[in-house]
């Protein structure tokens, strides 16, 4: 294979030709910071927080969607990157509430964390802020579009989904929101629970429901397991507390196929010892159902029985 | 099929013999409408029905003299035709009278003439000599007013499809070779050589290639694509079919705002008529070589004028731009190498074809070759559309084309490149124009709008108002420009607003430094550059704001008071004026106006005869 080698902070990488500067920098040690950047969907450049210094190049190219070039000479944080860093932060954060105390995602939060790094207290600028409804229709995720910061992760990975790409960008400019079609609300579309938007929101915007209340980021250990109920053997996470299984969290379709809703639910039930009801859609309304009814066990048990 | 040879003599001759008859020709470009040239076409096809004239009515696009719309031209055979301006239904009676019955010029009316081969009048100044044209050139715009543009005969009978015939026995590569020479450079704002570009195209590997023609033009005070849509469609659909020939494709596609329905319905009628006569379609003109137009409406959002946005519009994505690279020359409709340019692009190849590309780049300056389209509008007193050389200086546009500044006011600076672009100071009216002394002066050359503005602007109030249109124009995909520029517009009302505090510049500094740095596509990285340009040559106008409350240019309506000085004689006349009452005071006595209630509407100000009520 054939490679390239360029300077990363005074230190010459060398990695395999078509790798994009991030892939170079991450992969020789180096901290690079991403909202939108999702290795299955490459290739966004939209939330501009990678940026980086490329000595020749007209202004400070994302490094997600730079290629690296043989002889390129790279600053991952030179002073005119952390200033752009800090005002992008800062940007996000004056259109953001900044209720980090009672935020489900505090403590595995990007904003939080790059704002954390790069010194960047509050937002320097008041000004209009986006004031949606908070979305509580769907019983297993929590829909909060005034903490999303548009990096569009979860636009593509309900895309990647055949058949889904139930949320998309609405609206534009500053007004811009991920929206099921027609702005509704998720439990009036055509979302069927998997979860995957979840597991890639960068911040609180998409929040698992089920899990809400219950602990801080900092008081969970996650287990990955493997889901056995279909042959794609997607990943979830046991999300535990004190040692005992309070939820299970959608981590990562396999090979490129969904994760879904039955899946987290046979988990639920095998490894939580304390379930919360299934509740499935039906008539576009959510309900309560049997735990037969929501595994799809019902026809086998009648055969059984 | 036969050789558009065959054909050409007929139709010269043709377009010759009607030259050759009396004629009255109104201007139909979209300003002409918009100024009533319907109306005044119904009064002259009624009034030369009523007596019965042995004259031809025709109808032509926009001549570039849009402050003298509605234009009508007149000649007689053998006579120079003399272009009125100003002409409505009433004065058509009057023009037609004297111009084609009694033979007789109405000079007053009269704004130009046009020689050619007919014999001049006395007092009316020829076309090439006066004001608005003798600095200009007629090159790309030459059929504009000048020939019917729903006529393919009369494309033809101009020189049209002389380029593609020359073209179809060139090789492909010695053409690209020849707009190399031209010198030529996107006309669409960025400047990049355009022989370059096809060079790219022609190199990249591909089963199939795409041309396309950007006709999204959407920056407030551009509108040159349009004058040229509107009046030499022909000339846009050739060179694309030169440029696919050139690069090896054989679709082209043109994506016009849907704001531009007569642009579209002369183009449709364009593309229809060059199919029929084998112009257009497949081996065509009898060569082996195939080329189809089609048409896309675009729903004109400005970011779909930039490149890769359109390329998504096109195959029916959300109007974002894509990252760059891969370039469009590489991967750009449905990821196939794609040649994209601009209307006036296109429109000079077959001029440049024809002529040779050392014709073309003996216009211009060194690096910036040929003639240039500008849109002159603003407070001036000749607005329309002007060619030019690349390198004649602001002093001439403004001063000798646009004749000079409304009212005799002084000259503050005009806005180049519309909301991408920047504003240029009274000292820099003597730049030549090209596109690298533009980007030295910190404004661009963009597709060529120019807003002049005199003293009665305020600059801050002006970096506000394109601020506003690229803030509600951002596609909202990049964090810097969706977010930044919400927040510089804010911070900008802020200061019109008389709320400016003593860090505002400093953070619209460094606003726009990041947002010019990191934006994903162009509409970001030049958004900020009205405010960077009016910080830099205007800076005490925002300190005014800022620290005294007060807009130099007296504009900015919330940092206005309005008061009555002892020239007041106390005859009343102002109080009469106020629709709020804010005024009061005794007869014979000086007048006060209460601050309070006074709205700032400055109705009182012209009323008064002794100039007793001061606005600062
Ligand atoms: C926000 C934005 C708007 C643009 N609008 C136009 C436009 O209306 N017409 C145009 O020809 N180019 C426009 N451009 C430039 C195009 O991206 C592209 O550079 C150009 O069409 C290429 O053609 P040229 O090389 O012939 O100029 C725009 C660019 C940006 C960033
Ligand atoms: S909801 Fe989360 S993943 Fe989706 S765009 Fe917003 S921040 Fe990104
Ligand atoms: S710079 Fe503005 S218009 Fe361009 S991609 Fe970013 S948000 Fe969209």
């Amino acid at each position: 294979m054939s490679t390239v080698t360029l300077t990363i902070n005074s230190q010459e990488v060398t990695v395999p030709k078509g790798s994009t500067v991030l892939d170079a920098a991450v992969g020789a040690g180096f901290f690079i910071p991403t909202f939108c950047h999702d290795p299955i969907y490459a290739g966004y450049g939209g939330c501009r927080i990678c940026i980086v210094d490329i000595k020749g190049a007209r202004n400070l190219p994302a490094s997600c969607v730079t290629a690296a070039a043989d002889g390129m000479i790279v600053e991952t944080e030179s002073a005119p990157v952390v200033e752009a860093r800090k005002t992008i932060i800062e940007l996000m954060l004056a259109n953001h509430p900044v209720d980090c105390m009672t935020c489900e995602k505090c403590g595995d939060c990007r904003l939080q964390d790059y704002a954390f790094r790069y010194g960047v207290e509050s937002a320097g600028f008041g000004g209009e802020r986006k004031d949606y409804e908070f979305d509580t229709t769907n019983p297993y995720i929590n829909r909060n579009m005034n903490k999303c910061i548009l990096c569009g992760k979860c636009v593509r990975t309900c895309k990647g989904a055949e058949d889904r790409a139930v949320i998309d960008f609405t609206f534009r400019g500053f007004d811009t929101k991920v929206a099921p079609a027609l702005d509704s609300s998720l439990a009036e579309s055509a979302c069927v629970s998997c979860s995957r938007c979840v597991s890639v929101c960068p911040v609180g915007a998409l929040t698992d429901k089920p899990l809400g209340g219950k602990a801080r980021a900092w008081e969970v250990v996650k287990e990955e397991v493997t889901c056995t109920w279909c042959d794609a053997g997607c990943l979830f996470d046991l999300v535990r507390k004190n040692g005992e299984v309070i939820g299970v969290a959608a981590k990562a379709p396999a090979g490129g196929r969904p994760l879904c809703l039955k899946g987290r639910l046979g988990l639920e039930l095998r490894y939580n010892d304390k379930p919360l009801k299934p509740m499935l859609k039906k008539d576009d309304q959510y309900v309560e159902v049997s735990w037969t009814e929501a595994l799809g066990l019902d026809e086998i048990l009648e055969k059984l029985n | 099929m036969g050789t558009l040879k065959d054909h050409r003599s007929s139709i010269e001759e043709q377009h010759t013999k009607k030259m050759e008859r009396s004629r009255i020709v109104v201007g139909l470009g979209t300003c002409g409408i918009a100024a009533g040239g319907n109306k005044v076409m119904a009064a002259i096809r009624g009034e030369v029905e009523s007596r019965g004239l042995d004259v031809d009515v025709d109808f032509t696009s926009c001549i570039g003299m849009c402050y003298a719309e509605p234009v009508v031209e007149m000649s007689l055979p053998g006579a120079a035709s003399v272009v009125y301006g100003g002409v409505y239904p009433e004065n058509v009676a009057k023009l037609i009278e004297g111009h084609l019955v009694n033979k007789i010029p109405v000079t007053d009316m009269a704004e130009i003439q046009v020689v050619g081969a007919g014999v001049p009048y006395e007092g009316i100044p020829v076309m090439e000599k006066s004001t608005y044209y003798e600095k200009q050139i007629r090159s790309v715009t030459s059929r504009l007013g000048r020939t019917n543009p729903e006529r393919i005969e009369d494309y033809i009978a101009t020189g049209g499809y002389a380029g593609i015939e020359k073209a179809l026995t060139m090789e492909p590569q010695e053409i690209i070779n020849e707009v190399k020479i031209s010198g030529l450079r996107g006309r669409g704002g960025g400047g990049f050589p355009t022989g370059t570009k096809w060079q790219f195209v022609s190199d990249a590997v591909g089963d199939k290639k795409y041309i396309v023609c950007n006709a999204d033009e959407g920056d407030p005070g551009a509108f040159m694509d349009r004058s040229i849509l509107e009046g030499d469609p022909h000339a846009i659909m050739e060179g694309m079919m030169i440029a696919g020939y050139a690069i090896g494709a054989d679709e082209g596609i043109i994506y016009c705002r849907a704001e531009y329905p007569l642009a579209i319905s002369r183009l449709n009628l364009a593309i229809e008529k060059a199919e029929a006569m084998g112009i257009l379609g497949n081996n065509i003109l009898g060569s082996e070589f195939n080329f189809k137009i089609r048409i896309k409406a675009g729903a004109g959002a400005f970011v779909c004028g930039e490149e890769t946005a359109l390329l998504n519009s096109i195959e029916g994505y959300r109007g974002t731009p894509r990252v760059r690279p891969p370039f469009p020359a590489h991967k750009g409709l449905w990821q196939k190498p794609t040649c994209l340019n601009n209307v006036e692009s296109f429109a000079n190849i077959p001029f440049i074809v024809r002529n040779g590309g050392a014709w073309y780049a003996s216009m211009g300056t060194e690096k910036s070759k040929g003639s240039k389209v500008f849109c002159l509008t603003g407070n001036i007193n000749n607005t329309g559309l002007a060619e030019v050389p690349m390198g004649i200086t602001l002093r001439e546009i403004v001063y000798d084309i646009a004749g000079g500044i409304l009212e005799g006011r002084k000259f503050k600076a005009v806005q180049s490149g519309g909301p991408s672009g920047g504003c240029l100071p009274a000292d820099q009216l003597d730049l030549p124009i090209d596109y690298d002394s533009l980007i030295g002066a910190g404004a661009m050359m963009g597709s060529g709008g120019l807003v002049v503005m005199d003293e009665t602007t305020c600059m801050v109030d002006m970096a506000r108002f394109f601020l506003n249109f690229t803030q509600l124009e951002s596609c909202g995909k990049c964090t810097p420009c969706r977010e930044g520029t919400k927040r510089m517009l804010e911070i900008l009302e802020r200061i019109c607003e008389g709320l400016g505090g003593p860090n505002d510049i400093e953070t619209l500094e460094r606003l726009a430094k990041v947002i010019k740095s990191s934006a994903l596509c162009a509409l970001g990285q030049t958004a900020p550059n009205p405010v960077l340009t009016t910080l830099r040559y205007f800076r005490d106008e925002y300190e005014a704001h800022i620290n005294d409350k007060r807009c130099p240019a007296g504009l900015c309506a919330e940092l206005l008071t309005f008061t009555v000085n002892d020239r007041c004689v106390g005859c009343g006349v102002c109080i009469k004026a106020c629709p709020v009452n804010a005024i009061s005071g005794e007869k014979k006595a000086v007048h006060v106006i209460d601050p309070e209630a006074c709205i700032k509407c400055g109705a009182c100000v012209p009323k008064c005869k002794f100039d007793a009520i001061v606005k600062a």
